[in-house]
């Protein structure tokens, strides 16, 4: 199998506070994992060090992504390499439509593969396919970026650009947060969609229950800074009985 | 990432600005200096009719005693009027009578501009009269025009040839005593451009002027006069650009539209003289009057500009609204960059029974630029159902600029309606990498957001014109958010 993503003992700092304390993880393609963790253990900081959102200073260790070093990308470099990152909180840029937007992500994407930039009718041809591949309004596609959509509206409308733009490694940072039971269907739907053999994603999630939909491979378990424990799919359901206190507890030789 | 910024910075502010060459040219200059002798000078060097000599002379006596307006949120350099040059004109120039009689060197520079003066070269059918320093060195279509009998010539040629048309209508709009600025250039104009459109006659293509400064240690003084007679129409268009200097030049414009009963003039401007390099050094001082006046019933004036240039901009292109039903519009965009200001709006006079106005100014600030957007909207005692609406929005990119909206609203009547909405928002860093993270440069995310924002003001304008605009505001803003 391929290696895709490959962090080794990745340290970094925010203001002379170490957030991640070495962190080591393999992620190759075809593989989902899953990355738990309560609050303030640092999963954003880890998404954000991997889409190149310089968060945090990185004081140490490496990312290797498909045998490149990561470091030597600037994000917009990342995203046409084919990382991409569903976000938390996304951003609204309003008088910016999502057809504009969409067609300049698109385009840039494409020119890195050295292919023409679509047609106007093959460009809207792919906007209808993707749109019903995630179930999305079609309205939504004509308003500004994220402007004045919902809380589920957005977190689709990242599925949908995932959708749009074919990412080899997508990293979905709390995609579930916010969301009520049909929504998270239709958002992990969408994932499971946009599953192939040569691609990967990573989960990062709170809860367990978008991981009833999204199968993981792998689930990591982060805690103040260090993955502290790693299974398979079992992992998260032993971590949902028996709460954070239970790793808190291992994690201090309790 | 500090660093990172300033590189960006530094690397695209020096060479940003494309038309800032200079033109090798054998001009016939008048040293610098003013007084009444160069006011006369100027007049003789057009061979002017009598008249027209006594306007510029009550216009400079009239100017001797005016002071430099203080009101506006600029700081403006002390402007020594002793040390510029009032007259610079292409020597081999004799009048504009055929191509073959264009300097090539002239030619070039305006090929150069992405403005041919050759008519069968010009695919897009817009007639051109092309401002160079003093002089207009060729306007194109005339012939086309003449035939629809509209009149498109320089404003030497009209003086020249309607001397009654000029005598009744120039100073009608914007008297010699108006301001600082328009005085000055009453007194020592030295070309412009000059439409007429007869009674019924819709120009059948875009005319436009387009305005270069080439010689150094010049001001460029021009005048533009329009008349739509009754149900006319033209859609007008005017363009600027000047070499990159270290010294600061002065432009300062009239332009002055005449609309009757329902006829309509659309005037659309991309404002792009040199706005000095990323430390304020350089760049073009440009105080402009413009206004129109609506004078029958559902006449219509709309000005649309897009202000990217310049060092300091001072300008306010307005409307009276005489006619009753007459409409006024005014859509902005104005850039300022680096150490650029501009303080610039409108006036909409509410004369007329039913006028109504629209107000929409889109101001984006960035570096350690100063934006401000002034405009009055009055309405008459008489002007029953007068209506305004006015969006101001300010866009800020960077925490070193700043913008700033002076409304002024004069109501007298009480059964008209004035709205007045007013925005102020950022470009964030969370934006930027957010698009970048979808694949899209810093520099192109900026060039989508701000046009995105723009977009209202940019529909209006001819189509042409909209994409080289939209180009010119992503150029503008280059390096001004890392």
């Amino acid at each position: 199998m391929k290696s895709m993503l490959s962090i080794k003992d990745l340290r970094a700092s925010i203001e002379d506070k170490e957030i991640l304390k070495g962190i080591t993880l393999e992620v190759n393609e075809g593989e989902v994992h899953a990355i738990m963790g309560p609050n303030g253990s640092g999963k954003s900081t880890l998404a954000s060090l991997v889409a190149g959102k310089e968060l945090a200073d990185v004081t140490g260790g490496s990312i290797t992504y498909l045998g490149k070093n990561l470091f030597d990308l600037n994000p917009e470099e990342r995203s046409k390499a084919g990382i991409f990152l569903g976000f938390q909180y996304p951003i609204e840029i309003p008088g910016v439509t999502m057809v504009n937007f969409l067609k300049a992500a698109l385009n840039e994407h494409r020119k890195h593969k050295g292919l023409e930039p679509l047609s106007a009718k093959d460009f809207l041809k792919l906007l209808r396919e993707k749109k019903d591949l995630v179930e999305i309004d079609s309205k939504l596609t004509n308003r500004s970026v994220n402007a004045g959509f919902s809380g589920g509206e957005k977190k689709k409308n990242e599925i949908f650009q995932m959708a749009m733009l074919e990412p080899k490694l997508a990293i979905l940072d709390e995609t579930d947060s916010g969301l009520d039971i049909d929504a998270l269907k239709i958002v992990a739907n969408g994932v499971n969609k946009l599953k192939r053999k040569d691609n990967a994603t990573i989960v990062i999630t709170h809860y367990q229950r978008l991981l009833d939909y999204i199968i993981p491979d792998y689930v990591h378990v982060l805690f103040d800074g260090r993955i502290v424990k790693s299974g398979g799919k079992e992992l998260a359901l032993e971590l949902e009985k028996k709460g954070y206190e239970w790793i808190k507890n291992q994690v201090n030789g309790n | 990432m500090k660093k990172e910024q300033d590189k960006i910075l530094s690397e695209v502010t020096g060479t940003d600005y494309k038309y800032g060459f200079y033109t090798e040219i054998d001009t016939d200059t008048f040293p610098p200096g003013l007084n009444e002798d160069v006011v006369r000078a100027i007049s003789a060097k057009k061979n002017e009719p009598e008249f027209m000599l006594e306007f510029r002379l009550k216009a400079y006596r009239h100017w001797l005693k005016m002071k430099m307006p203080d009101w506006a949120h600029l700081k403006i350099p002390e402007i020594n009027f002793q040390d510029i040059s009032y007259y610079s004109a292409p020597k081999s120039q004799k009048g504009p009578e055929s191509l073959d009689d264009v300097d090539p060197e002239l030619k070039k520079t305006f090929d150069k501009l992405g403005i041919s003066l050759d008519e069968q070269k010009r695919l897009t059918g817009v007639a051109v009269d092309a401002v160079i320093d003093s002089v207009s060195v060729k306007t194109t279509f005339q012939e086309t025009l003449a035939e629809h009998g509209i009149i498109f010539c320089s404003m030497s040629e009209a003086i020249m040839e309607h001397p009654d048309l000029i005598k009744k209508y120039m100073g009608s709009v914007v008297p010699y005593t108006d301001n600082y600025f328009a005085s000055l250039n009453s007194a020592i104009f030295s070309d412009g451009s000059f439409c007429y459109l007869p009674k019924g006659v819709k120009a059948p293509m875009e005319l436009s002027t387009y305005f270069r400064i080439n010689a150094a240690n010049t001001g460029q003084f021009e005048r533009t006069l329009i008349i739509a007679e009754e149900g006319s129409y033209v859609s007008y268009l005017e363009g600027c650009t000047a070499p990159m200097r270290d010294e600061n030049q002065l432009h300062a414009a009239v332009v002055e539209i005449i609309v009757e009963k329902d006829a309509y003039v659309k005037y659309s401007t991309v404002q792009n003289w040199y706005p000095g390099d990323m430390n304020g050094k350089g760049g073009i001082f440009n105080f402009v009057t413009k206004r129109g006046i609506c004078r029958g019933e559902r006449s219509k004036i709309s000005w649309t500009q897009v202000e990217t240039g310049s060092a300091i901009t001072w300008k306010y292109p307005s409307c009276i609204l005489k006619g009753n039903n007459s409409v006024g519009e005014f859509n902005s965009v104005a850039v300022t960059n680096n150490y650029q200001q501009a303080d610039t709006g409108t006036k909409m006079i509410h004369i007329g029974k039913n006028t109504k106005s629209t107000i929409i100014s889109k101001g984006i600030s960035a570096g350690f630029s100063n934006n401000s957007y002034r405009g009055l909207v009055k309405v008459v005692k008489n002007a029953e159902n007068a209506r305004n609406f006015s969006q101001c929005d300010s866009l800020l990119l960077g925490d070193k600029c700043g913008a700033h909206t002076f409304p002024y609203i004069e109501v007298d009547n009480a059964n008209s309606i004035v709205e007045h909405e007013a925005t102020t928002s950022k470009i964030g860093e969370d934006q930027i990498f957010y698009c970048n993270q979808r694949g899209i440069s810093t520099e192109d995310a900026i060039g989508l957001i701000v046009n995105g924002y723009a977009k209202e003001v940019l529909n209006k304008l001819p189509m042409e014109f909209a994409v080289e605009a939209q180009k010119l505001l992503q150029i503008s803003l280059e390096g001004s958010v890392g």
